[in-house]
């Protein structure tokens, strides 16, 4: 492959706090220069002054691969992801099949090779099955290739069993990731309890749901040692708590998800499936919450929550309708509309869907450095576009931010050097 | 029936009672008393719907609710179709949409519906031509029953305004308690709810009603007492206890009436559970129970808002 030159760019990387005009150079695969040193017969690519950052590390989607390729293929999650700039995509287990087997985790991860867009680094289900009754082989499925441990979409209800996951996966060097909701107050719930529920006659969720299997798992991270990641946090008390096990000392990290600090839950007004999530939207004091923590450290990533579904699933009555929102696509904007409302600063939103997943994560991406993979993002900063259900790129249509109005969109996406959108 | 010159609901379909405003629940109940005068007088109106399909779709059984409808829209001359659709199919989704495109196929007019799911009636109403009803959906909202509990009351009260009104027992499961918190407090009448705390949604006190879990100080000074249906799957599921610690605390019986105004009335949207949330005493008591009113209100009520969206289908023709 030829070398590429990419001139007239805004470098930006949130590692290094690099924020600076310039020229990137790219060879085999990896970046040879920051410098803006030409390069004998380079390709030479005219940013036009755009920004470019490392490409994005999403820690959290789900696929309909294998099992429900009616809803999401690698293949269309792939193209999706691209015309998202995730160049990283750390994708659950929670299949049909479960990705409890090595040799499915090899499987996966040679589908994402074979995308060549897109690194997948799957989870390996964290109980057999996902079924929450016994453990997964944790250091075989370490060996083929997975990245940390969890149950998806479901929570590991009991404590025994997480205390036996946090304390095995030590061994490993893994983390678990719980979906930290106590299953038997989210039984049955549609929407977070309170005034709207009530009124729209919906079966609630409690907000505390969330607090109490936060609250349970610290105390069980203190107790074994191990790394405990909250997935997709969304309410203020989660947060306090996970703040203070930080502040503790304690192995608890946490990521959260667009909709759970660009929507409340007034979206779901009308029944409006598509707001359906899992955790529910919540009311506008957590909404606050989350993006005060995006701000002071305490949540570590956004990761999509990309969670496939197609009309079928959601053209129910509400409570009948499958929770989860698409979110690949969205990811960067959602996330850069909190930098032009003033929330967060570019590079310290930049910085929590690049390098710190990546470095949460343990893995070499994420980052503008040389000798780090050419995985890279260009951004027009400016750039408004509406997010469309049914024109969205890849299969999953079922976006939360249907409608919504956006400033900042990708413009090209290179994995290893080679452009994959743009 | 003499003519409205402007639409007197605010949409095609009459989905919920939450959104409507006093004039239009007003001129629906003037609308329904002149048909409780008429249906006294045994005057029909056949010609009004003359024409017109109306399909009473029911996903969820009910006997007295699809009958209503069924004589209002007899009563004012409309082809009627009951269609019952079971529950217990896998796919109930489906089966709805499917349902709703095949009912516009039929060239429907007005759809009756109930489903067990809160905002079903509304998802159906998006996808067809007809005026939807809402006979009940989940625990989301019953607004014929409230304006018919309405009626009853402005009877035998001569208004809604600034009267106190208890809603009493499981609150959390009732669209019927939901309607009727909306549209008395609309009318500017003070609703209380009194219940268990198990049996009280989250944060009611939002809906700009008092709550009680005394029985006897939330019927303190009330002017109307609504009892709700309490099901037997409430005690499966931990809720309540039992029935008869239910009823020893929370069932109406003479001696908690007594905290209630001396003449306080006292509604059931049935069917009554005897002996769990009402006293057979109370609720045979000709000087004090309405609920035998109620029901025939219920039919002078389908009848007015069934009027009032033929017009509009008209208006919109």
């Amino acid at each position: 492959m030829r070398p590429l030159l990419i001139t007239n760019a805004r470098l930006l990387d949130p590692a290094s706090g690099l924020d600076a005009p310039g020229a990137l150079l790219v060879e085999n695969g990896r970046i040879a220069s920051l410098a803006g040193a030409p390069a004998e017969g380079a390709e030479v690519l005219d940013a036009g002054g755009a920004l470019l950052c490392p490409g994005l590390v999403d820690m959290r989607a789900a696929l309909g691969e294998p099992g429900a390729e009616h809803r999401e293929t690698i293949a269309s999650a792939a193209e999706a992801a691209a015309a998202g700039g995730i160049t990283t995509l750390c994708v659950l287990p929670d299949t049909d099949p479960a990705l409890d087997d090595p040799a499915l985790i090899e499987f996966v991860i040679r589908r994402g090779d074979a995308t060549g867009s897109v690194t997948l680094l799957p989870y390996a289900a964290a109980t057999k099955g996902c079924a929450g009754q016994e453990l997964s082989e944790y250091g075989l499925l370490r060996e083929a290739g997975a990245i940390a441990f969890t149950d998806g979409r479901r929570a590991i209800a009991s404590a025994r069993l997480m205390r036996l996951a946090l304390s095995y996966a030590r061994g490993f060097g893994a983390m678990v990731v719980q979906h930290p909701e106590e299953p038997s107050l989210a039984q049955g719930g549609a929407a977070t309890e309170g005034e709207l529920a009530t009124r729209m006659g919906l079966p609630g969720i409690p907000a505390a749901a969330e607090a109490i299997m936060v609250a349970r798992d610290i105390a069980l991270a203190r107790l074994t040692g191990g790394h405990v990641h909250f997935a997709h946090v969304s309410t203020a008390a989660a947060l306090a708590l996970i703040r203070a096990a930080k502040a503790e000392g304690l192995r608890v990290t946490a990521d959260t998800a667009p909709p759970y600090f660009d929507l409340n839950e007034t979206a779901i007004g009308d029944f409006r499936s598509y707001a359906k999530l899992s955790p529910p939207l919540r009311r506008e004091e957590d909404r606050l919450a989350v993006l005060a923590a995006l701000g002071d450290g305490t949540l570590d990533a956004i990761a999509s929550d990309h969670q496939p579904r197609d009309a079928d699933d959601k053209r129910l009555p509400f409570a009948q309708a499958e929770a989860g929102g698409a979110g690949l696509a969205t990811l960067l904007g959602v996330t850069l509309a909190q930098v032009h409302n003033g929330a967060l600063p570019l590079a310290q939103a930049l910085g929590l869907v690049t390098c710190r997943p990546a470095a949460l994560l343990g893995i070499e991406a994420g980052r503008l450095a040389v000798g780090a993979p050419a995985d890279l993002c260009l951004i027009a900063l400016e750039r408004a576009w509406q997010v469309k259900a049914g024109q969205l790129p890849g299969k999953a249509q079922n976006s939360p931010f249907d409608g919504r109005a956006l400033e900042g969109r990708v413009i090209a996406t290179f994995k290893g050097g080679r452009r994959v959108f743009g | 029936m003499s003519g409205f010159s402007h639409p007197v609901l605010p949409g095609r379909h009459l989905l919920a009672i939450e959104g409507l405003e006093p004039p239009h629940i007003s001129a629906l109940l003037d609308l329904a008393e002149s048909y409780a005068l008429l249906n006294r007088q045994g005057k029909t109106q056949r010609d009004l719907l003359k024409g017109r399909t109306l399909i009473n779709l029911f996903f969820e059984d009910s006997t007295r609710t699809r009958t209503s409808f069924e004589l209002a829209g007899k009563r004012l001359g409309a082809d009627i179709v009951n269609m019952s659709v079971s529950t217990s199919s896998v796919n109930k989704g489906e089966t709805l949409l499917d349902t709703a495109a095949t009912l516009n196929a039929m060239n429907t007019d007005l759809l009756v519906v109930r489903h067990s799911q809160s905002g079903a009636p509304a998802l159906l109403a998006q996808k067809v031509d007809a005026a939807v009803i809402n006979a009940g959906d989940g625990t989301h909202e019953h607004p014929t029953q409230a304006l018919l509990d309405a009626l009853t009351i402005r009877r035998r009260k001569g208004r809604l305004e600034g009267l106190l009104v208890a809603i009493c027992g499981d609150v959390l499961h009732s669209r019927v308690a939901r309607s009727n918190i909306h549209l008395l407090s609309t009318m500017g009448a003070r609703v209380r709810l009194v219940g268990p705390p198990t049996l009280i949604p989250a944060e009611a006190s939002r809906l700009g009603v008092e709550v009680h879990h005394d029985m006897r100080a939330g019927l303190e000074g009330a002017d109307v007492v609504m009892m709700l249906r309490l099901q037997r799957e409430r005690m499966a599921a931990g809720l309540v206890p039992s029935a008869r610690e239910f009823f020893r605390f929370y069932g109406l019986d003479a001696a908690k009436l007594r905290h209630a105004r001396p003449d306080a009335i006292v509604m059931h949207p049935g069917p009554m559970n005897r002996g769990v949330e009402i006293d057979s005493a109370i609720a045979d008591d000709p000087e004090r129970s309405v609920i035998g009113e109620q029901v025939e209100m219920g039919v002078a009520v389908r009848m007015a808002v069934l009027d009032v969206l033929a017009r509009e289908l008209r208006r919109n023709a």
